[in-house]
């Protein structure tokens, strides 16, 4: 399964959500908004951490990150370009978390 | 068709009802899918749980309203209704807030939403064909 979030953590609760569906072995790309779920030491960063620890591959659009100016990505995320993110649906059912 | 090339079609519903359009357009689409004989699931969660409670009174807000669409899902085949039980503990809800959503053919008692935990949503949700959110 991949499961997409484009919601910020800080205002929406998609993040959470998702990750209480997400099994191991799944695998879940932050894009849009939902990138700032992947920078490390924030107040949210324990949900990504958290899924990592549970064997869920966490992934973060890096176009998104460059145009945040996002650099500190928690470690374990792993940064993929649109070709990826192209390849991870064409692999996964998808449910992305609006 | 037989219930193994049966399409499995997943429709989850996150937001609340009324404030936007989101829970009313899913029901339709639900219903179109359902029209094509395929395999439907609806599961609701987070806010989404919201738009399974009974007693829903649209009128003063100058909207049809879906309860009584709701009411008649089992007869349109879509019976695998489950809602996130988290999600309705989360928001006070019980068993019993749930409306009908159809009733037994045989018993005539009303049938109701499925409360199951997020373990077993996610089970579902790796069999399925495909997965649409609303």
């Amino acid at each position: 399964m991949l499961h997409t979030v484009n919601k910020s953590p800080f205002q929406n609760t998609a993040l959470e959500s998702c990750l209480r569906f997400t099994q191991s072995g799944d695998c879940i790309l932050l894009l849009e908004d939902g990138v700032y779920g992947a920078v490390s030491g924030t107040a949210q960063s324990a949900l990504v951490e958290g899924a990592l620890a549970k064997k869920v591959k966490v992934y973060a659009l890096g176009a998104d990150m460059k145009a945040r100016a996002l650099k500190e990505t928690i470690k374990g995320v792993e940064i993929t370009d649109y070709a990826g993110f192209v390849d991870l649906v064409a692999a996964n059912r998808v449910h992305s978390w609006l | 068709m037989s219930e193994e090339s049966k399409k499995k079609i997943m429709f989850t519903v996150r937001k609340p009802p009324h404030g936007s359009i989101y829970v009313y357009e899913g029901l339709e689409v639900k219903l179109i899918m359902a029209a094509y004989d395929a395999d439907i699931s609806v599961v609701f969660m987070d806010d989404g749980v919201y738009a399974l409670k009974a007693g829903q009174d649209t009128k003063e807000l100058g909207i049809k309203g879906f309860e009584a669409t709701y009411g008649v899902l089992v007869d349109y085949e879509i019976q695998k209704v489950f809602v996130d039980r988290q999600s309705m503990e989360a928001r006070g809800l019980t068993e019993e807030d749930l409306l009908v959503i159809g009733e037994d053919e045989d018993t005539e008692e009303p049938i109701r939403p499925k409360m199951v935990d997020a373990s077993e949503i996610a089970s579902m949700m790796a069999e399925q064909h495909n997965i649409l959110s609303f």
